[in-house]
């Protein structure tokens, strides 16, 4: 099997290694790196759980090659917050109670993170139609809207 | 996923001299790597165009607006010299898929990809826009070819798309709720060389609903546009809609499309 190297920085950290050039971001971010807070859903590019930051941009982790994000800074769930201090988006899911099983939680606040950055103050409509990407199986969308909601300062 | 030899070349004749046998570009990857994944799609060698700077980049003038392929959806979505000079294109843009693949999924890679229910094809075809390649300019007419086929030969690297501005033009999209992708998608607009309807969704490729253009050329309304019934009988039908149900959705979205451009 040929490798490739990969050079990239994962929530502030300096990586660099060699990687099957198969390995999803994903698998990088996971299985190699050990971060897990990052969540495998479907697989398939339809539930958004893998969903991270690459260059400050919303993307799913299944859905690109590890390669894909040479050279690039990576923030998953377990860079957000600052020390023992909370992400607000993390702090209004918590004060909000916006999860239930808490399988999609990871990847529903990167993607509302993504949210308010375009749109600071959004309607509870766009807030529903923003989060469209991230599909919550025990249905908690009520408590994720109003946690979205909080950290927008609504 | 079979394996395969992963070049990322940095400028366009690199990639272009990387391309040869079954060698396939990769661009955003958000129906690539998918494919990919699940074996339905491989190649010996993956080209990403990722680092070419040049395929990237929007480019307004008063007669048309300029897209380069490896421009990603969010980008065209979030344009604001886009959105002046082609609302309905914005708005297209910021329909596709979700956030998350808009920030990763390219204009380029849409097009060479012509999947059956894409939205970009709908704008591409329903503005009468040109596909600039690295060696020749295709019309959208000519483009689309067939399910998942376009007129790109071997190795040809679809570099920019250009959209001519149009008087007034809207998209509407009946959506898959889990994929996102078009059950029926409709674009209408008017143009200067009259008035284009496009459909995508409804047939193994994006297609022109010539009936409801020439009833939208005598009178430009919603229920000139609505009152065309379409053919069922070569309209595509599965678990989400049947054939019968695609031919009436492409009429009723035509019509909205219509008071949406107003």
């Amino acid at each position: 099997m040929t490798t490739e190297s990969i050079s990239l920085t994962v929530n502030g950290q300096p990586r660099r290694m060699d990687i099957d050039p198969r390995t999803l971001l994903v698998q990088l971010i996971r299985d190699h790196l050990g971060l897990t807070g990052t969540h495998v859903g479907c697989d398939t590019a339809q539930c958004g759980a893998c969903t991270v930051h690459v260059d400050g941009r919303a993307v799913k982790s299944c859905s690109i090659l590890a390669l894909q994000a040479d050279g690039t800074e990576v923030t998953t769930i377990e860079g957000l917050a600052t020390g023992d201090e909370l992400h607000p988006m993390q702090q209004a899911f918590r004060d909000c109670h916006g999860l239930q099983c808490g399988y999609c939680t990871p990847g529903m606040v990167m993607s509302a993170i993504e949210l308010l950055k375009h749109n600071p103050q959004p309607s509870e409509q766009q807030i529903r139609e923003g989060l469209e990407g991230n599909i919550c199986r025990c249905t908690g969308y009520q408590n994720i809207v109003k946690a979205v909601q909080q950290a927008a300062g609504a | 996923m079979y394996t395969f030899d992963y070049q990322r070349p940095a400028t366009r004749a690199q990639a272009i001299a990387a391309a040869g046998g079954d060698a396939k570009y990769l661009a955003g990857g958000q129906s690539l790597v998918q494919a990919m994944k699940l074996r339905l799609a491989a190649a010996p060698v993956l080209i990403d165009l990722s680092r070419v700077a040049d395929l990237r980049g929007i480019s307004v003038s008063a007669a048309d607006v300029t897209i380069g392929a490896m421009t990603r959806h969010a980008e065209v979505a979030h344009s604001a010299p886009v959105r002046a000079a082609i609302p309905g294109l914005a708005d297209l843009a910021e329909g596709i898929g979700d956030q998350m693949v808009r920030n990763q999924g390219t204009l380029g890679g849409s097009l060479a990809n012509a999947d059956p229910a894409a939205c970009y094809p709908a704008a591409v075809v329903g503005l009468g826009a040109t596909i600039r390649t690295d060696r020749r300019s295709i019309a959208a007419d000519d483009f689309f070819t067939g399910l998942y086929e376009t007129a790109l030969e071997p190795g040809e690297l679809i570099v920019s798309v250009a959209f001519p501005r149009p008087a007034r033009c809207a998209y509407i999209k009946f959506k898959h709720p889990a994929s996102r992708f078009a059950i029926v998608g409709v674009f209408v607009a008017q143009t200067a060389g009259g008035v284009r309807v496009a459909v995508t969704g409804a047939k193994s490729r994006v297609f022109r609903a010539t009936a409801i253009e020439a009833a939208l050329t005598r009178e430009f309304s919603a229920a000139a546009a609505a009152a065309v019934e379409l053919p069922a009988d070569d309209m595509a039908s599965d678990m989400h809609a049947g054939a019968a149900y695609r031919a009436a959705l492409v009429s009723v979205l035509a019509s909205r499309a219509v008071t949406k451009t107003a």
